[in-house]
């Protein structure tokens, strides 16, 4: 079932938790909502779920305005970050509750007990109907929930926060399985997370959140390589910034002419967004921004450098081969080699990717000589 | 050999990272016990005590007098109304209050606490103005025939006055704690309104619940002030226990008014005794429920 939400705007208390926001998820899609606390995405999932009732703004399932829906008929599986498992009613009982609660072709007691035994078996929860929640552990709590909302076989499954109160291993294994489960059951699905990993590896697609408005919805590898504003690229994976000038198509860093393809980008001050892969110790001798170290630390295979460039210290950090000794206060040049411009436009931000690339037909200007400093 | 000495006294009694030393917690244990033996057990022991001091035949005369007799059906009367009364009245307020959003929400909770607040006397000369003859209301019941004042109506109203908060006072932070999200769970699979309520919000506070009935009950049986205003005193027809043992004292009849007294305080005893056994009995339950 396709879920469209068009035009939600909420506020509480005079501040806008939704701010006109308009989101689709297709049928069988998994989407994950993604954003810091306070960006709207649990209000727009308990909005979707009719939770919370919107102050403007209409959520269609399949093109059915859901309005006028109760809860009770719209058939959504709502998973809760802390399980809100029946604390009083055996797993069994927790599990067969919506199918008992149903009017019309409520099934028969055995038949209820069989559908209970194959969710249990799906949530590899097989053995364990006759406990009650307090005697599971919180990934086993979690799963009951899941498999509770499954059992009604719900239009659409929502999830807030699903694993945000496990521990990270647990949350890892229950990320696979939930990919696995929603591979097999094909549920429309809609999860919340403020866990850019899981969101990344877990969703179809993501939409990123900031300030009840959504940023970007997109693939999570075009979440990751084009970013659609300075939010989402901060937000996502790591990122350095240094405020750059643009006029003439060029940018300039400390009145310094920078050879950056800034495209159509306005003039007036921009930002140079980089993640650590977009920059590259320079070890040919090559020209490169000069830079003091300031701090190393060890990343796995790699080694995460710290450095200060520029005349206001503007810190950048990049990824060398841990085989290359780096000291602190060591002296040393780095070259760009991909990243995003950002400038502050009059209708919000215009972005242009770089002249990006391995290549290293992106340089400094030398002329200037602050290279030598 | 002091060295293994010292072991076997670490491994008897491992010192305790927070606690107070041996003789602080004998000092506080002690006054615990000696105020608790003289608040609490000295009066109830005096009160079965005086009941007896004149003999078996003049506790069961004074058990068995008419006006003893009608005054326990009144009380118990009284309470069978006004506990159920409370019961409905203070899972509402607290439903209300704990799982919606609503204007004036803070006033009606400082309501709910009004009959704490308030003196029982004036609750109950309250309603002597509300329903006496020179009120607004007095002369339009009597035209109706229906008597307030110094009849049952009027108990029963100021009982379940004093009463009101226990129930309500129990479950309002008992459900704010819960919070919703088990009721919104059970709407979202599809029950309704009651079904959520009987099969999942109850269920969650029924230990409060039964615990707030129960001091419900014992100041329904109990309340003196109010109830001694609105009642006016006619022996036999509108005197609660409590009243009747007033008026026993009063002339005199100590070992009577004592041998009721434990009447009255035999059945506070007996809500106790119900009160802990339910409790053994439930205790599994009871606990799995507070680890969750």
């Amino acid at each position: 079932m396709q879920v469209r939400a068009e035009n939600i705007s909420k506020r509480y208390a005079g501040m806008a938790a939704l701010d006109d926001v308009s989101l689709t998820v297709g049928s069988g899609e998994l989407v994950a909502l993604l954003g810091p606390s306070g960006s709207g995405k649990t209000t727009l999932l308990r909005t979707i779920a009719g939770l919370e009732l919107p102050d403007s703004g209409t959520v269609f399932y399949n093109d059915r305005d859901t309005s006028e829906m109760r809860i009770q008929d719209r058939g959504v599986g709502f998973v809760f970050q802390h399980y809100a498992l029946f604390k009083h009613m055996k797993v069994m009982d927790n599990i067969a509750f919506g199918l008992r609660a149903r009017k019309k072709n409520k099934p028969k007691e055995a038949e209820i007990r069989r559908r209970v035994m194959e969710l249990l078996d799906l949530v590899q929860l097989s053995g364990l109907e006759g406990r009650f929640p307090s005697q599971l552990s919180g990934g086993q709590r979690q799963r009951v929930a899941l498999a509770r909302a499954l059992a009604i076989e719900p239009s659409v499954l929502l999830l807030d926060e699903p694993f945000g109160a496990l521990d990270a291993r647990v949350r890892k294994d229950l990320r696979r399985w939930l990919r696995d489960i929603h591979e097999r059951t094909g549920h429309t699905t809609l999860f919340v997370t403020h866990d850019q990993e899981e969101a990344l590896e877990l969703a179809d697609r993501v939409v990123v959140m900031s300030k009840g408005r959504i940023e970007q919805s997109a693939t999570p590898d075009e979440i990751y390589d084009t970013p659609a504003t300075p939010f989402v690229f901060s937000f996502i994976g790591e990122s350095s910034v240094i405020p750059v000038a643009v006029g003439n198509g060029r940018a300039t860093l400390d009145e310094r002419v920078i050879d950056l393809d800034v495209g159509t980008l306005p003039d007036g001050p921009a930002q140079l967004y980089l993640r650590p892969e977009d920059v590259a110790m320079v070890t040919d001798g090559g020209p490169g921004i000069p830079g003091l170290v300031v701090s190393t630390r060890r990343i796995g295979g790699m080694r995460r450098v710290t450095i200060e460039c520029g005349l206001a210290r503007h810190r950048i950090e990049f990824d060398a081969p841990a085989e290359i000794p780096i000291a602190n206060s060591q002296r040393l040049q780095v070259r760009v080699i991909g990243g995003r411009v950002y400038g502050a436009g009059s209708e919000g931000y215009e972005t242009e990717k770089l002249a990006a690339s391995a290549t290293s037909d992106f340089k400094w200007a030398k002329a200037e000589g602050w290279l030598d400093r | 050999m002091t060295e293994a000495r010292a072991n076997t006294i670490r491994i008897n009694k491992p010192r305790q990272a927070i606690g107070e030393g041996p003789r602080t917690r004998f000092a506080l244990i002690a006054i615990a016990l000696v105020f608790l033996a003289l608040m609490l057990i000295a009066p109830l022991v005096v009160v079965f005590f005086e009941a007896f001091s004149r003999g078996l035949g003049v506790y069961i005369d004074a058990l068995a007098m008419p006006d003893t007799m009608s005054a326990l059906q009144l009380t118990l009367l009284v309470a069978a109304i006004a506990v159920p009364a409370n019961l409905v009245f203070g899972v509402a307020a607290s439903w209300a209050i704990a799982k919606f959003d609503f204007k004036g929400k803070s006033f009606l909770l400082t309501l709910i606490d009004l009959p704490f607040a308030v003196s029982p006397v004036v609750s109950g000369l309250v309603f002597v103005l509300l329903f006496g003859a020179n009120s607004v209301l007095g002369p339009w019941l009597a035209d109706m025939g229906i008597q307030v004042l110094f009849a049952v109506p009027g108990i029963v109203i100021a009982t379940i006055f004093i009463t009101f908060p226990f129930v309500a006072r129990e479950l309002i932070p008992l459900m704010q704690q819960q919070g919703s999200s088990e009721e919104e769970a059970a709407v979202s699979l599809g029950a309704g309104g009651w079904r959520t309520f009987f099969l999942v919000t109850l269920p969650n506070v029924k230990w409060g619940l039964l615990y707030g009935v129960l001091l419900c009950n014992a100041r329904a049986m109990g309340e003196f002030g109010a109830v001694s205003v609105v009642s006016g005193h006619i022996r036999g027809q509108t005197n609660t226990l409590p009243l009747h043992i007033e008026i026993l004292y009063n002339d005199n009849k100590a070992a009577a008014a004592f041998a009721v007294a434990s009447l009255l305080a035999m059945l506070a005893l007996i809500t106790l005794a119900v009160k802990t056994m339910l409790e053994a009995r439930f205790a599994g339950s009871l606990a799995a429920q507070r680890r969750h």
